[in-house]
């Protein structure tokens, strides 16, 4: 292991082109990393921040609160099920608004929310005609105070305060009373009214004393209410919100790539290596030095390299971070970077070791002659 | 007891259907002190003898005893396990490790046999003192002459205190000045320490330096 690391120490210019290709591969996997966290916490935060176990749709609706309705009857249905301690109404309008006294113009996207179970992280419901915003609407200049003119019809709601990672397919959401929503909601779509006590959606929260998990629970539901309702745990009813389960799996399928491509980096890199370095080999493996560790060797400057390329790469895109538009939606999640920085090293090393046959094939009579 | 004993050593290859000969019943025994020079055109099978001696290729038939240890059957991995300790190489082209120092060239070679680090330290020391590279200790490899080169590999094949030193080629990329230096420096750095040398070489100039020369022709030895 000294000599790999003297050889890193006392060339590294020999290092640099893989561990500038790793630096590149790197600022991509974080990025496609920021870019999924970005899309997939802005997209799902008004759901993940549920405090419940189960939400609760209308069969026909496919998931869409737009489609969804519960009324009063179904949700006693519901109520009734064994396993179920609570449940939540819950209510979607995605708006565009304007701030009252401002005449730019500018629309600032809202996700008009009206609830009543309250979210982790969001008060209680505030009075009628006030809301609590998602800090996103900070971004768009909102501040707490402003009156928000929401949808066609410019039904006011006051900013109470703000709330954080609530927002819904990227818009900041408005956390408002049911009242509140249900007026808003048919002001705007006069076609798809709800009147009083219906909602789109249930959040359900499960009897902790009732030993049934969260999917089992679903299914209790379902069945009671004779198929009329669809019921999702909380961990599915976020990934079924549009579009989320493909960007996830477009980016995945983008990063486990580049991770390949890290791989497949290293292993060129090295394979090149041990075939410059077959005298040399074959001289240490004369005076007695085993495969294992030249092989050891070439697995440490593939994870010291890797490990260059991760701290690089990161400052680089830390950087970058600095500049991306904030339309963009980048978000870099610590366990995110842990887990790229752990793929890179793996990959890297994996590509390394795959120099082990070559290296266990030199032969140290080469040496000689 | 002698430092080399090979008995009725043969060295085949298959080549297609045929059977190459490299090596055909060798007998050699070199003193504990003594230097051999061995001497063959090419093709002849030296190399092949020194490879056998040295650990690096296993016979096909005979006996090899390098010191007190028979070596003809090793396994591979007991094979580097006797080359760490018991056999010193000078290779043709010198081989220094390029990113190490003169010091650190001796001293790996220690730390592969695992000796314990200080005793490696004192003896790297000594040795570069006896070769008159003191001064040189902590230059690269590509920092140095081509004969500081030579003596540096002359360390390291000394290093471990081996039985055998094995010398390949040692004047065939030099001048006859150069070439007689690196034999001068070769017997005086190597008889007196109670090793014995196997020099292999095509040139018929550097005999007078050993004590003993063996001719190899066609895979046959003639003393």
């Amino acid at each position: 292991m000294r000599l790999a690391l003297l050889e890193l120490l006392r060339r590294p210019g020999r290092f640099a082109v893989a561990g500038g290709a790793l630096t590149l591969l790197v600022v991509l996997l974080l990025l496609l990393g920021g870019l999924l966290d970005g899309l997939y916490f802005g997209s799902t935060g008004a759901l993940r921040a549920q405090d419940g176990d189960v939400v609760v749709y209308s069969a026909s609706s496919r998931e869409s609160f737009l489609r969804s309705r519960i009324d009063p009857d179904l949700r006693a249905t519901v109520d009734e099920v064994d396993g179920v301690a609570a449940t939540g109404g819950l209510g979607l309008a995605l708006l565009g608004a304007e701030r009252d006294g401002e005449d730019d113009g500018d629309t600032i996207d809202v996700a008009v929310i009206g609830y009543e179970l309250a979210p982790r992280g969001v008060p209680d419901p505030p009075p009628p005609g006030t809301g609590w915003a998602d800090r996103r609407l900070a971004d768009d200049g909102v501040e707490q105070g402003d009156v928000l003119l929401v949808g066609p019809a410019d039904a006011p709601v006051e900013v109470a305060g703000f709330v954080d990672d609530t927002s819904y397919l990227l818009q900041g959401a408005l956390w408002v009373e049911p009242g509140t929503w249900r007026a808003i909601q048919t002001s705007a779509r006069p076609d798809a009214a709800v009147t009083e006590g219906v909602f789109q959606a249930l959040v359900v929260q499960a009897d902790p004393e009732a030993d049934l998990d969260a999917r089992a629970l679903a299914a209790a539901i379902d069945e009671a209410t004779d198929g009329v309702t669809k019921s999702l745990t909380k961990a599915e009813a976020v990934l079924s919100l549009p579009g989320t389960r493909q960007q996830n799996s477009v980016f995945s399928a983008l990063i486990w790539v580049a991770v390949f491509v890290v791989a497949l980096v290293s292993a060129l890199f090295f394979a090149l290596v041990t075939l410059e370095r077959t005298t040399l080999y074959a001289t240490l493996k004369a005076l007695g030095a085993p495969s294992s560790r030249l092989v050891f060797g070439v697995v440490v400057q593939a994870a010291l390299v890797a490990l260059g390329a991760v701290v690089l790469g990161g400052l680089l895109t830390m950087a970058l971070g600095q500049v991306i538009p904030d339309t963009i939606p980048v978000q870099f999640e610590p366990s995110r970077v842990a887990t790229s920085t752990a793929l890179v090293v793996l990959a890297s090393t994996v590509g390394g070791l795959l120099s082990l046959r070559r290296i266990i094939r030199i032969d140290p009579a080469t040496a000689i002659s | 007891m002698p430092a080399l004993v090979m008995e009725g050593v043969r060295k085949t290859y298959r080549s297609g259907d045929d059977e190459v000969v490299a090596l055909d019943r060798a007998d050699l025994e070199v003193g504990d002190d003594e230097m051999v020079t061995l001497l063959g055109p090419s093709g002849s099978g030296k190399t092949t003898l020194l490879s056998i001696a040295g650990g690096l290729l296993s016979p096909t038939e005979g006996r090899v005893v390098v010191g007190d240890q028979e070596i003809s059957n090793l396994q591979p991995r007991q094979l580097t396990a006797f080359r760490q300790r018991e056999v010193g190489f000078v290779f043709q082209s010198v081989n220094l490790v390029p990113f190490l120092t003169a010091r650190e060239n001796l001293t790996v070679v220690g730390e592969l046999a695992g000796r314990p680090r200080r005793d490696i330290l004192e003896r790297a020391d000594r040795l570069l003192e006896e070769l008159g590279l003191a001064g040189r200790a902590r230059n690269l490899a590509g920092q140095l002459s081509g004969g500081e080169r030579q003596r540096v590999a002359i360390g390291r094949a000394l290093m471990n205190e081996p039985k055998l030193v094995l010398v390949d080629e040692p004047t065939s990329a030099l001048d006859t000045k150069l070439g007689e230096a690196v034999m001068e420096l070769l017997r005086e750095e190597i008889t007196g320490r109670g090793v014995a040398a196997v020099v292999v070489t095509h040139d018929t100039r550097i005999t007078s330096y050993s004590d003993r020369t063996v001719e190899i022709v066609d895979g046959r030895l003639r003393a």
